[in-house]
């Protein structure tokens, strides 16, 4: 906040005249007093990190970052920070920030796969992008080329990014690392309620009798939300119990009155125990009023393999093949026996997985056959299934099962799960997260204050991005999709674009972009506020792909990481609070910034960086007809009717999509800007040579109020509401929808939520649109010769059964190797490592193993090792003492260190409905190094 | 009293000798008192004793598979040649075979002091050393979700554990308080060095300079154990003195004012 002129004058007066007397001066007056001789200024913004989304404020001084604080006044952390946070004021500051493009040239200046990067200007960058993608086009079609998008985009990136791939290029090869993250909490959201995102907010975390945590080290990975859990329990130390499930020990289990290790993917199991125990056991504990109104019962296929390639691709070792063969076809354990057997299967049977393409398709099914399916899940079998840590015993793991099972049941008592991507990175993890749901509605523990099953997410705009924006390789946005007609017109004409411009076939999600790149399927790939070949599954394949294969990659970054060394052409991006943004939380809540500084170097934002590519297209280009592989009659001329529209086929792309009437009716200066850089609408000091030579002056109209609001025209009124750019400014974020100027703190529930009010179906309603007429079947198969189902304003509860991973651990390959974070470093590491207190309290990431089984193997503490899977090897140090304790059995490796490569190891399967890859889980085997 | 051979000695230790007879002060007098704060590797003598064992032969510096160990410089402050680490800037990690206290020729590092009574000697009952938090510039004690050291403490929810408390400025967070338990810490300086603030808000100091002791008079009623704390040497009264002391009080005639 600044002072007012007058205040100023008036508090370094007093302060000279109360010292000229040796007067004492309030130590308030004296604060403001040096904020506004020194020249410091206070503005709010957004944390860089995880998802919780801290509000921040940031001090800034002739142009630089000089401290931040936790905001006081944010409600998700009132002030405080973990210490990434704590660090986000030097973030933007490390040695070796990228400040100018490069290009991998020879000796001639030419470019060359194999040339070492020299710098270049911008206009060479872009000139060098041209030529590649028009190049891929040109051979390829619009799906020849590829963006690797983000949930650490800002909002009006994501749009930008969004708009110029699906309307202007016509291609949805755009898809975010968010993919990786929460793309199995989407499609239980969608199958589930017909529309994304949690119903309730962090406030439960207060209200909530219960915390369970699945597959989500909170202590670590949420750290301001654990301290508020943390303060429920310690408030009501009777009251509150929380559990934590997990399959190691990890800080979350601090806390924990029961901690549960449980055998990787039988997460499945339990869930379905608490069914099997609610519906045969206490069947009294079922809300049948919340139930008949406002649920139905549902199922899918089980035999869609594993998202994986099938073993015929030539480029898999014989190594591979020996896990890649299950994803056409597998045989059963003793355990998937059991829990198959309700379709007539049993051990040792070969299930051939005829469903892989319709992984997502499911039915409606009767209570009964429900209940039927649920059979096999006892407590005894279930702890035999799932029993984590072989030296615990069967009799006290079957007493925290069915302690667990009482918890989630007991009348009256509040329950919350919370989970994170131990749910969510899982070959089936659109089923998991459905089973959360399959329980708490049973329950009618869902939608209300203090009971809900919460997705909580990873990046800071997982959800307001990746997932509201759309930038996914099937969405629109507002939870629009590129397969229906009917949203690709709402698209078309929003995006004042011809009809039938957006490609109506469904474009590669992210791990396909990587394996399209290796079939020479792209030819192009853009990355943008991701680290893609340090973060995918499998990287050698994909490294290789990049760096030997006929292609072109441009990463657009802050910092030189492993996918700025793989890649053709470097650019320098601005940083988060080098440019005006938006991040959306895990709670909904979306919040706005303002750009506090100049960016470094040549660094640009990369909000200008799409704009200056579409600068490059001319509309009879790109909106002539397209060949697009699988789609028969590739993509239509537009052309026609663009000039319909009035325009030419010479205007170029940044007329149409950014530089229109409507963009220019947001002028810059604007009164929220004043005093305040921005780089895109207004130029800056630096005068930086932009992509025609020229130095850039700025586009002279508000690029980010215009874009913030024509994006937000796509969910007005259909619960997806956001307010005006403006608001965003003078508040501390709002959580959507937010109707009349007022935020809504619970989904689906009519006391809280106008849109349940509206629907007039009593207390709830689930009334998102998706997915709800739906046909009628067995437990096996849907029937179609039965009309389809109506489904408006329900949910849908879920039967999916366990199923066993695609790779366990066998003689070769002993053990489970699970990945993830620590808390003191944010993803590949490339701001934290950066960051010397934090690179120092956590310099590398270490193998974590049983002291038992590193005795066994005759390692001891602090031992190098070769840890290898059947898809590469890496050298990293072995603890087995510190904060992660896990069972014999299962290392835990983190990935953040990119000396410590852990996804040259990981699988890359997949939830064959979500494509979110497990991390999770692959088999691994330990030597001396 | 410190004897006069003392004080001269300090004054040789604190001065260096420049050219044309002078004596300047300065880093050498910190220097001295660094020599104070030395931290010394497992398994060694107390601080006198192992300066007489130490032989300076560098054995333990040379095994340390860290570089943890380093052999004193002249500049140092500390006895020339003797072995020392920093643990805020590599601190020890406790290797369970204990290459550099196994090593040592002399007996100034002593796998005995590793073991507790007749077991064999474990890495972690060693005590180089005890870690202390100055609370004001301890993120966590801000409110902060920091405990970097807590997580990095080799000995974690055992040398270092958890505090919870309402924060009561946000009434609806915790603080998560990082404590050390001066019966287990040994002394590493993996949590100095992983600290985050500027200046390690958590660092270790030798065991006498970091402890307290109180008086063996006063015996916790609520613990049988601190019986063991009770000196059974009863010192023998000096009868003639006590009737001298007494009679002298009394006899001081000094109530009335003059």
């Amino acid at each position: 906040m600044k002072l007012a002129r007058r205040d100023f004058l008036k508090s370094s007066a007093a302060i000279a005249a109360a010292t000229a007397v040796g007067v004492a001066v309030p130590e308030s007056l004296k604060a403001e007093a040096r904020e506004a001789e020194s020249g410091w200024t206070w503005d709010k913004a957004v944390c860089r990190f995880c998802g919780t989304g801290c509000g921040i404020m940031i001090a800034t001084k002739d142009d630089k970052i000089l401290a931040v604080k936790g905001d006081p006044l944010a409600p998700v952390n009132r002030g405080l920070n973990c210490i990434k946070g704590y660090f986000n004021a030097k973030i933007m500051y490390g040695a070796d920030r990228l400040k100018k493009p490069l290009l991998r040239v020879d000796e001639n200046g030419n470019f060359s796969k194999q040339g070492k990067f020299k710098a270049v200007s911008w206009q060479r960058a872009f000139d060098e992008m041209e030529k590649h993608m028009k190049s891929a086009m040109k051979e390829l079609g619009p799906t020849g080329i590829g963006i690797f998008s983000s949930g650490q985009y800002t909002i009006m990136e994501g749009y930008a990014a969004s708009k110029l791939m699906k309307a202007g290029f016509r291609s949805h090869n755009i898809d975010p690392n968010a993919r990786h993250c929460m793309a199995s909490a989407v499609v239980a959201f969608i199958q589930a309620f017909g529309i994304d995102e949690p119903a309730g907010n962090y406030d439960d975390m207060e209200i909530t009798d219960t915390v369970v945590t699945w597959g989500a080290n909170m202590a670590e990975m949420h750290p301001i939300l654990w301290s508020r859990i943390t303060e429920n329990k310690l408030s009501h130390p009777d009251r509150t119990k929380v559990v934590n499930l997990s399959t190691y020990t990890n800080r979350t289990s601090d806390l924990a009155d029961i901690e549960i290790i449980f055998k990787p993917n039988t997460d499945l199991a339990i869930w379905n125990y608490i069914a099997h125990e609610i519906v045969y056991n206490q069947p009294e504990a079922i809300d049948w009023d919340f139930v008949k109104k406002y649920t139905v019962f549902a199922t899918g296929f089980v035999d869609i393999g594993y998202g994986m390639r099938t073993p015929d691709h030539p480029k898999f070792t014989d190594k591979e093949k020996e896990t890649v063969k299950h994803e056409v076809a597998k045989k059963l354990t003793a355990d998937e026996g059991k829990t198959l057997a309700y379709l007539g299967y049993k051990e040792g049977d070969v299930m051939e997985m005829k469903h892989r393409n319709k992984a997502v398709n499911h039915w409606i099914i009767q209570y009964e056959e429900f209940k039927k399916a649920l059979k096999p899940y006892d407590l005894d079998t279930v702890a035999n299934i799932a029993k984590g840590d072989p030296e615990e015993s069967i009799e006290d793991f079957k007493k925290k099962l069915k302690a667990l099972a009482d918890l989630y049941i007991e009348k009256g008592r509040k329950v919350c799960s919370y989970w994170t991507m131990g749910f969510n990175q899982h070959t089936r993890g659109s089923w998991v997260n459905e089973q959360a749901y399959m329980v708490h509605l049973l329950l009618g523990k869902q939608s209300k204050p203090g009971d809900g099953a919460f997705s909580l997410t990873g990046q800071p705009s997982a959800c307001g991005t990746a997932r509201e924006v759309g930038t996914f390789a099937h969405r629109l946005p507002a939870d629009m999709v590129v397969a229906n007609a009917k949203h690709r017109e709402i698209s078309e004409k929003l995006w004042k674009v011809p009809a039938g411009t957006i490609n109506p076939k469904v474009g590669s999600h992210l791990m396909k972009i990587h394996r399209d790149i290796e079939d020479g399927k792209i030819k192009f790939a853009w990355i943008n506020v991701c680290n893609p070949y340090q973060n995918t599954a499998n990287a050698n394949h994909w490294i290789k792909a990049a760096r030997q294969m006929d292609n072109f990659i441009v990463c657009s970054d802050g910092y030189p990481g492993i996918s700025a060394k793989v890649s053709d052409l470097i650019l320098p991006s601005a940083m988060i609070y080098e440019k005006w943004g938006a991040y959306g939380n895990a709670e909904r809540r979306t919040q706005h910034w303002k750009q506090q500084v100049t960016p470094v170097g040549d660094a640009m934002p990369d909000v200008w960086q799409f704009v200056e590519l579409a600068k490059r297209f001319k509309l009879k280009e790109v909106w002539g007809a397209q060949k697009v592989p699988g789609l028969k009659d590739g993509l239509p001329d537009v052309l026609e009717g663009a000039k319909e529209m009035g325009y030419s086929p010479e205007d170029t792309l940044y007329d149409v999509l950014f530089a229109n009437e409507d963009a220019k009716k947001y002028a810059w200066p604007d009164p929220i800007g004043e005093g305040k850089i921005n780089t895109e609408s207004g130029g800056d000091k630096r005068k930086v040579k932009g992509s025609d030579g020229k130095p850039f002056e700025g586009y002279g109209f508000f690029i980010h109020k215009y874009i913030w609001e024509e994006y937000r025209k796509f969910g007005i009124g259909n619960g997806h509401d956001l307010a005006d750019f403006d608001t965003y400014h003078h508040c501390r974020g709002l959580k959507w929808p937010v109707v009349d100027g007022k935020e809504t703190l619970w989904r689906f529930n009519s006391e809280y939520d106008v849109y349940a009010k509206k629907a007039d179906v009593g207390p709830f309603a689930f009334y998102g649109k998706a997915l709800k007429k739906m046909p009628q079947g067995s437990i096996s198969k849907p029937d179609m010769s039965k009309p389809k189902v109506d489904l408006a304003n329900k949910a849908k509860i879920f039967f999916r059964p366990y199923m066993e991973a695609p790779e366990v651990p066998d003689k070769e390959y002993p053990y489970w190797m699970c990945t993830g974070r620590v808390l003191e470093h944010w993803h590949s590491g490339t701001m934290t490592m950066r960051v010397p207190e934090l690179y120092r309290a956590v310099p590398e990431a270490l193998c974590y193993i049983h002291p038992k089984d590193a005795a066994d193997q005759g390692l001891t503490e602090g031992d190098l090792v070769w840890v290898e899977s059947r898809r590469g090897r890496i050298k990293a140090h072995i603890e087995t003492r510190g904060r992660n304790r896990v069972p014999r059995g299962l290392i835990y490796l983190p990935w953040f260190d990119e000396k410590v490569f852990v996804n040259k190891l990981c699988l890359d399967a997949t939830c064959p409905m979500s494509k979110e890859t497990d991390f999770k889980k692959c088999a691994v085997k330990i030597t001396k190094a | 009293m410190v004897s006069r051979r003392k004080v001269i000695q300090r004054v040789l230790e604190g001065a260096v000798f420049v050219g044309g007879g002078g004596l300047i002060w300065g880093k050498s007098i910190n220097a001295s008192t660094k020599a104070d704060y030395v931290l010394r590797p497992p398994g060694a003598l107390k601080e006198k004793d192992f300066l007489k064992a130490c032989i300076k032969c560098g054995q333990c510096v040379e095994v340390c598979p860290y570089d943890t160990l380093k052999l004193a410089e002249p500049g140092d402050g500390i006895a020339n040649g003797t072995p020392f680490f920093e643990p805020r800037t590599i601190p020890c990690y406790l290797c369970t075979d204990m290459p550099c206290t196994d090593s040592c020729p002399s007996g100034a590092l002593d796998l005995k002091n590793l073991s507790k009574e007749e077991e064999k000697p474990d890495i972690l009952n060693s005590r180089m050393g005890l870690a202390v938090i100055h609370k004001e510039s301890c993120l966590a004690y801000w409110g902060i979700r920091c405990e970097a050291c807590y997580r990095a403490c080799p000995l974690i929810d055992k040398a270092i554990t958890l505090d919870y408390e309402v924060n009561k400025r946000t009434g609806m967070h915790a603080k998560l308080l990082p404590v050390v338990h001066s019966d287990v810490c040994t002394g590493c300086g993996v949590c100095e060095q992983a600290c985050v603030a500027e200046k390690a808000a958590i660092f270790v100091l030798p065991l006498d300079k970091a402890t307290g002791k109180v008086g063996d008079h006063y015996i916790k009623g609520w613990e049988k154990e601190d019986e063991k704390r009770i000196n059974e040497e009863v010192e023998k009264a000096d009868d003639d003195k006590d009737v001298k002391s007494a009679i002298d009080y009394l006899n001081d005639d000094d109530l009335i004012d003059d």
